[in-house]
């Protein structure tokens, strides 16, 4: 680990509760507009907090189009490529709608979109479990840094960042409150066990 | 002959006193002895005591010279402070004739390290039926006193009765290695809560008591003397205590490692642990030093065992049982009897040398440490501290059970009848 | 670096409620149309059987096929080991062939755990049944199907559960590693067999013991019935088998006996008209073909978690590095 020559930075909110909430509904338009009614549209969520996102959209969704959009979640844990890296993970319940992701077009949903790979690792699992007519991706922040040609069709918010850096979401289902933290990774080590919840630094 | 003068030894762990070797005897013995000689030892500090004695070595020449020969093992004996051994008889050829006990006993002269005197197999080939000729291998010039089937077990109650009645006309003894066969049938470990938990066949310790009242009884029936090798249980103490109450002409011994280690270590399932008879319990433990202190139990023996890496490198199930013990026995024996309280270095030689060269009938070993007497002799430092590591040893073998133990004591010098075997801790070549 | 699963002694509560639920979760793979998971892409898993254990093996070889693993079998038959070759040998010849896991089956109590002692191989060591010692991963596919019956969900244990162990507990590596595991989940072990086919020490196990089947039955959840080796006979631990079996086999008659949500398990292979009739193994609260397909989800959950890293219960292995350290390497 390298030791800064200054202090690591505290993490600064770059979206609170309501760029958050505000955020959703704005994707939530743009996949009604997009995807032409959003007739055919599966929302898949990536575990952890892709799920939680998901289901807001869904709601959103809901709201505007009068209809259920069909929802599940999605573990990609298994089709990680740096399982020899970090100690395996209990995995998190991947479900597929029952009417399945044949002829549909699925709509990955996830907070930070990063090195691309968690993406990877998704399309794979898609890969197994059906044909989509169309995959497209939805993340709350887009951070940079891509390591694959993978890009988001929906964004919540570009944020440039360096690799220093530290991107954390918490939403309220599983951390109380809503935000979107940029700070010192430094800082985040130091500080990540004192935060209640484990501060996501996807990929 | 090399003359050697100790200065201010502590004989049998008494006030310092100097010790004068001449023509293999001890000449003098006093303080400040006003003599000279060839080498001058430094003894502060050191324990004198008798050379020691071991009723149970195996020393694997002929046939298993990958495991030992009379030349390693002896050195082994004398790094450890035994001045003469006992050669089992479970050699390729077995030890069950006039021939091959001579073989070993000459080794045993021409080794130098130690005297070497063979035991002789109770029947042919250790295989429980007929006799050996236990006449012809006592008569023969090893004049086997001791004989024994060790690792097997006498089991016909005829041929045992027959043997330990045979061996009175020359004063011998049989040395019962007690072992029920059918309650042993695939027996791995001391049969209890651990080998229920491990999974590994059960060795109970009737198995070794129900012949160990056979055979008291049976001695006494016929008036002979028996000795039990490597008793291991606290019932098999109780037994003996009984038989000597009666006044009956039975004799034990115990091995050191019994003396210290239990069955918990067998949930290692490394092989290291795997002997014969098996350890038992924390309570058998406490229960053989109480006999060894009250001389229920006459003799530490050490069973040392020697096997090749790879009869130990393996599953438990496929491992061979032993452990080596020569170079170890004195620290256990300090370890478990002295700093515990129990012996003092009197007794301590009374165990290890006066008694086990009794019940061998071993002439000129086993004596005391007085002018005139035969100077076999240990040296040992009992405030040494050191961690055991067995690629050190003078034995070809490296199955001890104590690597990277912390065990309390080493041997300074050994004698063989006035000529230093082992000198400051290392083996005098010749 | 040494990750082993060697006894369900070994197994914290956490770590069996892991290995649990991530059995539960891959157990819905395999009702896929694609069944394969790239996950162990190019590790490669050693079979080695020195044991003819035809159901095991391949349990496991379909779960390392599921999780992409590079599938070795190594059997003793037909190999250098019946030429005599050692233990030891066979594990450096493995090692030197790149083994990331080896899957042991021995006949000799221990031999896992002397592999994974040792510094012979540096891969996993998952025991596949030792001697008469112990079977870790059938009684976790024995635990995965209790609590698929008797409390099903994600993180959900065995607590006041009880179940009753029935048979040759003494040469049963099942019973062994049940006694373990069922009991670090919560529930109560019932031992129930002839005096001398129990352990002697027993009863310092933390479980029960009975010499009576019926009188257990009735409050009982569970029934395992452990098979009976005919030659057991031969040494005089029971004097038939028509004896046996009218003292200690499950029939139609004790069938009733039992709660109505109790189940019959059995690891295999049955020996009927022995331990178990037709009609009870039969019966559909038998769930020995359940058992088997829970067996490949287990095998799939442990080789996933030994592999990726997962050290059990007090392991020594590697630290768990964060994602932060990682991150910042």
């Amino acid at each position: 680990m390298t030791t800064p020559s200054s202090p690591p930075r505290a993490p600064h909110q770059v979206l609170d509760a309501t760029d958050i909430a505000r955020v959703v509904t704005r994707i939530a338009h743009e996949i009604v507009e997009r995807a032409k009614g959003a007739e055919d549209v599966v929302l898949l969520g990536i575990h952890t907090r892709g799920v939680h996102l998901a289901r807001r959209l869904r709601a959103k969704l809901a709201q505007i189009t009068g209809r259920d959009i069909p929802f599940g979640t999605l573990d990609i844990t298994m089709y990680r490529d740096d399982l020899r890296l970090k100690p395996a993970r209990a995995l998190e319940h991947t479900e597929i709608p029952a009417e399945g992701i044949d002829g549909k077009l699925v709509i990955l949903v996830d907070d930070v979109l990063f090195s691309g790979r968690t993406i990877r690792a998704a399309l794979d699992a898609l890969n197994d479990i059906g044909r989509p007519r169309a995959v497209r991706l939805a993340v709350l922040v887009d951070r940079g840094h891509r390591e694959l040609p993978i890009r988001a069709d929906y964004v919540g918010k570009n944020l440039p960042t360096s690799l220093r850096e530290a991107v954390q979401v918490r939403l309220s289902e599983s951390d109380g409150l809503d935000a979107v933290l940029l700070g010192d990774r430094d800082y985040a080590a130091r500080s990540s066990q004192a935060l209640a919840a484990d501060p996501e630094l996807p990929e | 002959m090399t003359t050697y003068l100790i200065r201010n030894a502590q004989i049998l762990g008494g006030a310092p006193q100097d010790i004068h070797i001449v023509d293999g005897v001890f000449a003098a013995i006093g303080e400040d002895l006003d003599v000279q000689a060839d080498i001058d030892i430094d003894a502060h500090g050191l324990v004198a005591l008798p050379g020691l004695v071991d009723l149970h070595t195996h020393l694997r020449e002929p046939g298993r010279e990958d495991a030992e020969t009379v030349l390693t093992g002896t050195r082994a004996a004398a790094m450890g402070g035994y001045t003469a051994v006992h050669a089992m008889a479970n050699t390729f050829p077995v030890a069950d004739s006039a021939g091959v006990v001579e073989q070993v006993w000459r080794l045993g002269r021409e080794s130098g390290y130690c005297d070497v005197q063979p035991v002789g197999a109770v029947t042919v080939g250790l295989e429980g039926k007929q006799l050996a000729e236990l006449g012809a291998m006592h008569d023969s010039a090893a004049g086997v006193r001791v004989f024994s089937d060790d690792g097997k077990c006498v089991d016909d109650a005829v041929i045992m009765r027959r043997a330990l009645e045979y061996v009175k006309a020359f004063d011998g003894v049989i040395a019962q290695h007690a072992q029920e066969p059918r309650l042993t049938a695939g027996a791995q470990m001391n049969e209890g809560r651990v080998s229920g938990e491990l999974g590994l066949g059960g060795w109970p310790a009737v198995a070794e008591e129900s012949i160990i009242a056979r055979d008291v009884l049976l001695a006494a029936h016929v008036g002979s003397r028996v000795h039990i090798c490597h008793l291991s249980t606290a019932g098999s103490v109780e037994i003996v205590r009984w038989a000597k109450a009666k006044g009956w002409d039975v004799t034990a011994e115990v091995t050191p490692h019994h003396l210290l280690l239990t069955d918990e270590l067998v949930r290692s399932y490394d092989p290291v642990y795997k002997v014969n008879p098996p350890l038992r319990t924390a309570a058998d433990v406490e229960a053989l030093r109480q006999a060894l202190a009250d001389g229920t139990i006459d003799a530490v023996a050490t069973d040392h065992a020697p096997h090749p890496a790879e009869d130990k490198d393996c599953e438990w199930a496929a491992a061979a049982m032993g452990m080596v013990g020569l170079e170890t026995a004195l620290s256990v024996v300090q370890q478990t009897m002295v700093d515990t309280g129990l012996l003092n270095w009197e007794g301590v030689a009374d165990r290890m040398s006066h008694r086990p060269a009794r019940i061998g009938r071993l002439a000129g070993h086993g004596r005391p440490v007085s002018v005139g007497e035969p100077a076999n002799l240990v040296l040992f430092d009992p405030a040494y501290r050191g961690v055991v590591n067995p690629d050190t040893f003078a034995t070809r073998s490296r199955n001890s059970p104590y690597r990277g133990m912390d065990l309390p004591g080493r041997v300074h010098a050994t004698f063989l009848r006035g000529e230093a075997t082992v000198l400051a801790g290392e083996l005098v070549e010749r | 670096m040494k990750r082993h699963l060697v006894s369900t002694a070994d197994l914290g509560r956490d770590d069996a409620l892991l290995i649990l639920d991530t059995a539960e979760e891959l157990s819905q793979f395999s009702g896929r149309a694609v069944k394969k998971l790239p996950t162990l892409r190019g590790r490669t898993v050693v079979n080695l059987f020195f044991e003819d254990s035809t159901r095991t093996k391949t349990s496991f070889e379909v779960a390392e096929k599921r999780l992409s693993a590079d599938v070795i079998n190594f059997s003793a038959k037909g190999s250098s080991v019946s030429k005599g070759e050692s233990l030891k040998d066979t594990a450096l010849t493995l090692q030197a062939m790149g083994a990331d896991a080896v899957v042991i089956r021995h006949h000799a109590s221990g031999a896992p755990a002397r592999l994974a002692g040792s510094d012979w191989l540096h891969g996993s060591v998952i025991n596949a049944g030792d001697g008469t010692h112990e079977h870790p991963t059938q009684a976790l596919l024995d635990a995965f199907t209790l609590r698929r019956h008797l409390n099903p969900g994600p993180g959900h244990d065995l607590a006041g559960r009880r179940v009753a162990i029935v048979g040759d507990v003494l040469h049963s590596r099942v019973a062994r590693s049940n006694v373990h595991l069922l009991t670090t989940l919560g529930a109560e072990v019932v031992f129930v067999a002839p005096p001398t086919l129990l352990p002697i020490g027993i009863e310092t196990w933390p479980c029960r013991v009975s010499y009576d089947l019926d009188s257990v039955l009735p409050e009982v959840d569970a029934v395992m019935m452990l098979r009976v080796q005919r030659e057991r006979m031969n040494a005089a631990f029971f004097p038939t088998e028509r004896e046996y079996s009218r003292r200690y086999g499950l029939d139609g008659t004790r069938l009733a006996k039992l709660p109505e949500h109790a189940v019959v398990m059995h690891p295999g292979p049955m020996v009927r008209g022995m331990e178990i009739t037709a009609e009870v193994a039969d019966s559909p609260r038998c769930t020995v073909v359940e058992q088997v397909a829970n067996g490949v989800s287990v095998r799939m959950a442990v080789l996933y978690l030994l592999l990726g890293g997962a050290v059990f219960a007090d392991g020594h292995a590697d630290a768990p590095r964060t994602e932060l350290q990682e991150a910042a390497q």
